[in-house]
């Protein structure tokens, strides 16, 4: 499918003044001279064996490519959704146990304006605020260039913390919050709608009602036997959301120069890498189904009566 | 609530009759937010429509690069860009490409999404099973990802973005329709169309159709929200609108191209075409919302 794309690699990598035969080599020695039909087949078998062959941009494989690239962009991903669900189940119970209220109102106005916001827009405007005016956190990139540490897993948080390194460790924080507030703002809003409307439903239950009558104490209500049930749908919502991650990184790695799969994306697709964007949409498709899978194993720990 | 004013001559009709539009009527007007939404978006509709007319400047041709990152000022009120052109003039052409793209967008999904759900939804079957597995594919990408992808495939340019985007929601509508779809198959009145000697299409069109209207506009509403989003993300990637054509995304992607300076220099090339999309994705979803609470009667308060 990506073959369609007009532009012929094998004269990009090359440059226009390229003699005929040298581009006729290269694209033999890409296959690009087959068929596409068997051009996909021989793509298949590859892929079934973790070979998605080689970036055109990079020269690199493109597994070796993307496994190198992953621990950033999990890295950002996951402090997204670390913020994502930290501020928004809170609030989302919050504005589920005081309905009606003034506080409730804000919360659905704050989440509706979350839910509308460009992420790229947000984040030049973090950028504006937070480094141009206030100077308090820095731009662009993962880590500053002072900053020196050994690197194991890739994840940089992970990395400082386990050498002991706690000035790389702020300063790598520091890099990271920015990005990942960006790109957990719109799950955020989502998780808080999710959250409000499940508690809703859920403290209308019978059981909560009998909780209430035996006595219980109003939080204990609440936390245990109302968000525990309202979690099934929010779970889900998370998981979705945590999937979706993974495109709204494209943007966020753009603007923060964040060296992670995102940004391979956009370089493969500017150099026509055939090879560079199928291993990024296999990739983030392999990436959104894992991440269902757990959310169904994680339903059956939340719910005894989902049996795996 | 406001108390009913008790009537003092007999009425020729004292049984109100509620009505479904009548419901539908008060249940969206007595949503501030929806009226607000509906309010900014008329107002950006009509910039667009009357853009030459507003607009203070020409928003391609006058260009001044002495002026580059000039602040607001009176002649100019959002300052001026990377080239030195009026922002303001920029934002009011912009309205035209990214609300239309976005509606465009929308269409096509709707139109292309409700004929899948109806096929799907009424042939049932392995033709539902088909038809459904293939936007399952669809779903199964994050929705930025596929429609970069897509759109590298048909090659860059607003028109290609919009497809792109049209593409990427179409599952949405189609899953909608189809399960409205289902849920009026078996009533009587379908029954009765049957009856009377309907062909599939009539039906369709007399019995479906209308009864599944409701949720199709809620969710085509809250995908324009989305078709509006994603157009100016795929522009700023450099996917969608080239320059210099003026368009809410692309203006971003503009100044943030032109260098670090955009940053300290050039604040509001960033701050006002982001507000301007904003603020109109927020103005549909407040309307999205209005209307879905006002015709799912389980949600009225």
């Amino acid at each position: 499918m990506v073959r369609a794309i007009p532009g012929d690699p094998a004269q990009i990598l090359l440059g226009q003044t390229a003699t005929p035969e040298a581009v006729a080599e290269i694209r033999t020695r890409l296959g690009l001279d087959r068929h596409p039909v068997v051009q996909y087949l021989l793509f298949l078998r590859d892929a079934a064996t973790g070979d998605l062959g080689d970036s055109i941009v990079t020269g690199q494989p493109v597994t070796a490519t993307l496994l190198e690239k992953f621990p950033a962009t999990l890295e950002l991903a996951l402090a997204a959704l670390l913020f994502a669900v930290v501020i928004g189940v809170p609030i989302g119970v919050i504005a589920a146990v005081r309905q009606y209220s003034l506080l409730d109102r804000i919360t659905s106005v704050i989440a509706l304006t979350g839910v509308s916001m460009p992420i790229f827009w947000l984040a030049m405007i973090f950028v504006v605020i937070f480094t141009v005016n206030l100077e308090i956190l820095p731009f662009p990139g993962r880590v500053g260039n002072e900053v020196s540490f050994t690197s194991y897993t890739g994840v940089y948080t992970l990395d400082t913390l386990i050498t002991l390194n706690f000035p790389a460790f702020w300063d790598v924080l520091k890099h990271l919050v920015m990005p990942a507030v960006a790109l957990g703002t719109i799950p955020m809003a989502v998780i808080t709608r999710m959250t409000r409307s499940s508690m809703l439903e859920v403290m209308n239950e019978d059981y909560v009602r009998t909780a209430r009558a035996k006595g219980v104490v109003p939080w204990r209500v609440v936390f245990r036997h109302a968000l525990r049930n309202a979690m099934l749908p929010t779970v889900t919502v998370i998981g979705l959301q945590f999937g979706l991650l993974m495109g709204g990184a494209i943007l966020t790695e753009t603007i923060f120069t964040w060296n992670g799969i995102g940004q391979f994306a956009i370089q493969s697709i500017d150099g026509r890498d055939y090879a560079g964007i199928q291993g990024v949409v296999l990739y983030g498709a392999v990436f959104f189904v894992l991440v269902n899978l757990l959310v169904d194993v994680l339903y059956a720990v939340l719910d005894p009566r989902v049996r795996l | 609530m406001a108390q009913a004013p008790v009537r003092e001559t007999p009425v020729s009709n004292p049984v109100q009759t509620r009505t479904r539009f009548g419901d539908f009527r008060q249940g969206f007007l007595g949503n501030k937010l929806a009226i607000v939404g509906l309010v900014v978006i008329s107002l950006f509709v009509l910039m667009a429509v009357f853009a030459p007319l507003l607009a203070p400047y020409d928003p391609i041709k006058d260009q001044n690069l002495a002026q580059r990152f000039d602040g607001p000022s009176a002649s100019h009120p959002l300052g001026q860009d990377e080239l030195g052109r009026d922002i303001l003039s920029r934002i009011i052409f912009g309205a035209r490409v990214s609300l239309t793209a976005g509606l465009a967008a929308v269409v096509f999904a709707t139109v292309f999404g409700t004929f899948v759900g109806v096929v799907a939804g009424y042939a049932g079957g392995l033709i539902d099973a088909t038809l459904m597995r293939l936007m399952d594919i669809i779903l199964a990408f994050p929705s930025i990802l596929l429609a970069i992808v897509i759109v590298s495939i048909l090659g860059q340019g607003l028109t290609n973005a919009l497809l792109a985007v049209g593409v990427v929601l179409l599952p949405q509508i189609a899953r909608v329709v189809r399960s409205s779809v289902i849920s009026v198959r078996e009533r009587d009145y379908v029954e009765a169309e049957r009856a009377i000697g309907a062909s599939d299409s009539q039906i369709v069109f007399s019995a479906i159709l209308p009864n599944s209207l409701a949720p199709l506009i809620v969710q085509s509403t809250l995908a324009l929200a989305t078709a509006i989003l994603d157009v100016a993300a795929l522009s700023f990637l450099g996917l969608g609108a080239q320059p210099p054509q003026p368009e809410w995304g692309a203006m971003l992607t503009d100044a943030f191209r032109s260098g670090f300076g955009v940053f300290t220099e050039g604040q509001h090339a960033i701050i006002f075409p982001g507000v301007a999309i904003a603020l109109s994705v927020l103005a549909v979803n407040f309307i999205g919302d209005g209307l879905r609470d006002a015709l799912d009667p389980r949600r009225r308060r």
